[in-house]
């Protein structure tokens, strides 16, 4: 469902639902401190609200093992968390943060040393969607949404097909979903995010003027990105997982009838069902070059 | 299927002013063979078709005479001319077709395999297609006829396309003609007073159809009573005699040959037929039956002439039969269409065929729900124009799969990364804490920010001015090098021809990739020497690219 154009609203509203990663495994390991980056990402938050009086926020932490709603501008319940120290909206958020990730440290069960610990990812995109589609329906007035993912953990390809899901299902209520990469290598999965919804993809140099990546890339307006110039990816990595083992592959197979992924060659596609012919390796004779197309 | 050869009389001109020699042309696969009528004039001409590189044709609407253009490698030509344009036109097809598999002929493996056999049909659809698409049509001649795909390989993967033209041609079925049989002359021989018929199948076919008492005739007594010949003998005859309107005469000779008689009698079956029709009315309008049609009892067909009804000539009532009899019959099974489909070859095969075809209906109209079912189908045909459909396809949602030239900028990266990336194998990190410790280092992080407030200032100046001034930076870069807009491509900024080389180039090297890919595990010569190929091409596109990149 697309937004609704809002003639009573300025141009300029925007409502910005934030993907805080929580990892704590990769938090562990970054060059930037949890602490420094929440200052950075908190200042930003606040300068997003002065923007304009009508801006809304929204947070939501990606954990490792579940994922949580922890601030949102447009509820009251902010009054409670009084801090000399800090506006109100920041220790609230911090508070709940904290919550959740006692929490979230509760959910975790033993898993064996050396595997890729992703976030997840899917998740949170998901229940932004959610929120998203809420405040559509919410009525005619409504600013206009996007997502802003900060992330650091790898991808997990076993959420290849959940999160291009998502993406698929913000490109169509046209959501754009900015991306802030702050790991040590390159994530597929935003990349791919931001090129297909419409979004900025970004991963910083420098990490210690986080603030000043926020502010210059990721606080415009939607209405403003038709003049105001944003960095351009040189180019987009469009590596799929496969569907049977969730391998990140370069060349597989595809069922031709639901275009599902495989790394090997399959009798039967585990989507759709559908019967797969002989693959050319089979063919006794060079003259059958034929590939036969599955027969439902 | 094609023939291997074809050949016709024609004038060999070397220019468009000569008058020409006439002589007979031969083609075959491998040549052209023109041998002129008089041996002793010059013009004998024997070329092998390798060279022929194209044709040219005058059209056959224009008031030029037939001619034939073949042009040869080193610029000459040939010109034909040709007594007619059917001559002309199976010669063009035929050099058509030689010159399609021009390429493939000439790339024979060493290793057998077995020729796709193609149809003059499909050729022409292939044709017809590339003259369509220019794209297809470049791609084709890049890899086709210089060898490194063969033509079935290239067709492979188009085979929906092949198919969309193949449903958009019309399948109609030809019915009967309209001209008479009987008007068919027979030739005459003035000294020996012979008349000679000439019976073709079709024709056979028609008098079957026209008249069922001659078909019941023929089956019951041909080879049993009689042979063909004499049958046909006694049938023309009988049309003889009917046609000089002499009924005395011809109940004279009934009443002594016993089947000429069957061939003078009016049809009987004919008439149960027309009575069974007129009970099944139609509410589309069919002409084959209306009252009308039961006119054979009647004289003058019931039309009373100045008011008394002749009874004469009884007895030799049988044997009269009109002209307008015969027309109404005739029109009658031409519009009730073609019953027999098939391949006719011989007079008994004929009979057999349209036999079983009129038990195959008459079984149909025997039961009542039968017919009713029969009218409600001749309903749906009538109101159902089959030319006018559009392909039978099954209701499935058209696959969408984006055009790749829309993924051309992204590639880039991919272009520009070498390969000490390592993007195949993702590093783990090795996270030596365990889960309560690197949680327990979290909260810390969170607890200190609450403790000290945000951090002060949030970024150093310094810092900031670096980030803003390299963002610029390379803001301004790209939007030098790719655009202003963001949805702009680098290709819109190069010169048209350039960004059509480029696009051409590309598409090309996803082609030959297709295929080098589908080879792929190599488990036979062919597959080898295939793989091998389509190497070599890709990398002659190198050079080609370079020689691009140099000019601007």
């Amino acid at each position: 469902m697309a937004s609704a154009p809002s003639k009573l609203y300025a141009d300029d509203v925007s409502l910005v639902v934030v993907l805080l990663d929580t990892n704590p495994f990769f938090w562990s390991s970054s060059s930037l401190s949890f602490s420094q980056f929440l200052s950075h990402v908190l200042a930003f938050l606040n300068a997003i609200l002065t923007l304009n009086q009508l801006n809304q926020v929204v947070v939501i932490a990606t954990g490792y093992n579940s994922c949580d709603y922890v601030f949102d501008s447009s509820s009251d319940l902010n009054r409670s968390f009084e801090n000399g120290r800090m506006p109100v909206m920041c220790s609230s958020l911090l508070q709940k943060l904290e919550e959740f990730l006692i929490t979230d440290e509760q959910l975790s069960k033993e898993e064996p040393e050396g595997k890729i610990k992703p976030s997840l990812f899917s998740g949170s995109l998901s229940m932004a969607l959610c929120y998203i589609q809420r405040v559509f329906r919410s009525g005619a007035l409504h600013p206009h949404p996007r997502i802003l993912c900060l992330q650091g953990s790898l991808d997990g390809p076993e959420q290849y097909v959940a999160i291009m899901n998502a993406i698929f299902s913000a490109q169509r209520s046209s959501v754009p979903i900015d991306s802030c990469y702050i790991g040590s290598q390159n994530s597929a999965f935003l990349q791919q995010a931001s090129y297909i919804t419409g979004g900025v993809h970004h991963k910083p140099q420098n990490l210690d003027g986080l603030f000043q990546y926020l502010m210059t890339i990721f606080a415009t307006d939607l209405h403003s990105r038709s003049f105001i110039h944003l960095p351009k990816p040189v180019g987009v990595d469009f590596r799929a997982s496969c569907f049977c083992h969730k391998n990140t592959i370069d060349m597989g197979y595809i069922c031709s009838v639901c275009l599902s992924i495989f790394c090997k060659h399959h009798k039967k596609c585990s989507t759709c069902g559908s019967v797969f012919g002989q693959a050319q390796s089979e063919a006794a004779s060079a003259s059958d070059k034929k590939r036969k197309t599955p027969e439902t | 299927m094609a023939s291997t050869h074809v050949t016709k009389r024609a004038k060999y001109k070397t220019t468009i002013k000569d008058p020409g020699t006439p002589g007979t042309l031969r083609m075959t696969f491998e040549k052209i063979l023109f041998v002129p009528h008089n041996p002793k004039s010059a013009g004998k001409l024997d070329v092998e078709f390798r060279y022929i590189k194209g044709q040219k044709h005058t059209k056959e609407g224009s008031n030029k005479p037939p001619w034939l253009n073949l042009t040869n490698n080193q610029n000459g030509s040939f010109i034909f001319e040709f007594e007619n344009y059917s001559d002309l036109q199976e010669c063009r097809d035929f050099v058509g077709k030689v010159l399609a598999k021009g390429g493939e002929v000439s790339e024979k493996p060493t290793v057998s395999y077995p020729d796709e056999q193609l149809s003059a049909a499909e050729m022409e659809l292939r044709i017809k297609l590339l003259q369509e698409d220019s794209e297809l049509q470049k791609l084709h001649k890049q890899f086709v006829l210089s060898g490194v795909l063969t033509e079935t390989e290239f067709w492979a993967t188009r085979k929906k396309l092949l198919d969309r033209e193949v449903s958009k041609k019309t399948k109609q079925r030809l019915g009967f003609k309209s001209a008479m049989i009987s008007d068919i002359k027979p030739s005459t021989d003035g000294r020996t007073n012979k008349v000679t018929f000439n019976l073709t199948p079709e024709v056979i076919l028609q008098i079957f159809a026209e008249k069922p008492a001659v078909h019941r005739a023929f089956l019951s007594y041909v080879p049993n009573k009689m042979s063909e010949r004499t049958f046909w003998t006694k049938y023309f005859r009988a049309e003889y005699l009917h046609s000089t309107k002499n009924s005395i005469a011809a109940a004279a000779e009934a009443a002594e040959d016993e089947e000429l008689a069957v061939f003078l009698k009016q049809d009987d079956i004919l008439a149960s037929e027309a009575q069974k029709k007129i009970r099944r009315v139609d509410p589309t309008l069919d002409m084959e039956a209306d009252e009308g049609d039961d006119y054979t009892h009647l004289p003058d067909h019931g039309i009373f002439r100045e008011g008394n009804k002749e009874m004469t000539e009884s007895q030799n009532e049988l044997y009269k039969r009109s002209l307008s009899q015969d027309i109404n019959r005739h029109a009658a099974v031409v519009l009730e269409g073609r019953a027999v489909d098939v391949e006719l070859e011989d007079t008994k095969a004929v009979a057999e065929a349209l036999a079983q075809s009129k038990q195959k209906s008459s079984n149909k109209g025997e039961s009542d729900g039968d017919i009713s079912r029969e009218r409600l189908d001749r309903l749906s045909r009538m109101t159902e124009i089959e030319d006018l459909q559009g392909p039978n396809t099954l209701p499935l949602a058209p696959l969408c799969i984006k055009d790749p030239r829309d993924y051309f900028d992204s590639q880039q990266a991919n272009a520009l990364r070498t390969s000490g990336d390592a993007l195949g194998g993702i590093e783990q990190i090795k996270c030596g804490l365990s889960t309560q410790e690197v949680y327990g280092s979290l909260r810390e992080s969170i607890s200190s920010i609450k403790a000290m407030g945000l951090k002060e200032p949030i970024v150093k100046p310094e810092v900031a001015h670096q980030v803003l001034d390299a963002l610029t930076n390379s803001i301004s870069n790209t939007k030098y090098h790719i655009g202003k807009n963001p949805q702009e491509s680098v290709l819109d900024r190069l010169p048209r021809k350039t960004k059509e080389e480029l696009l051409h180039h590309w598409t090309s090297i996803l082609e030959l990739l297709k295929h080098f890919w589908a080879s792929y595990p190599i488990t036979t010569t062919y597959l080898y020497a295939k793989v091998n190929r389509l190497k070599d091409a890709m990398s002659n596109i190198y050079p080609q690219l370079e020689v691009n990149v140099k000019k601007n």
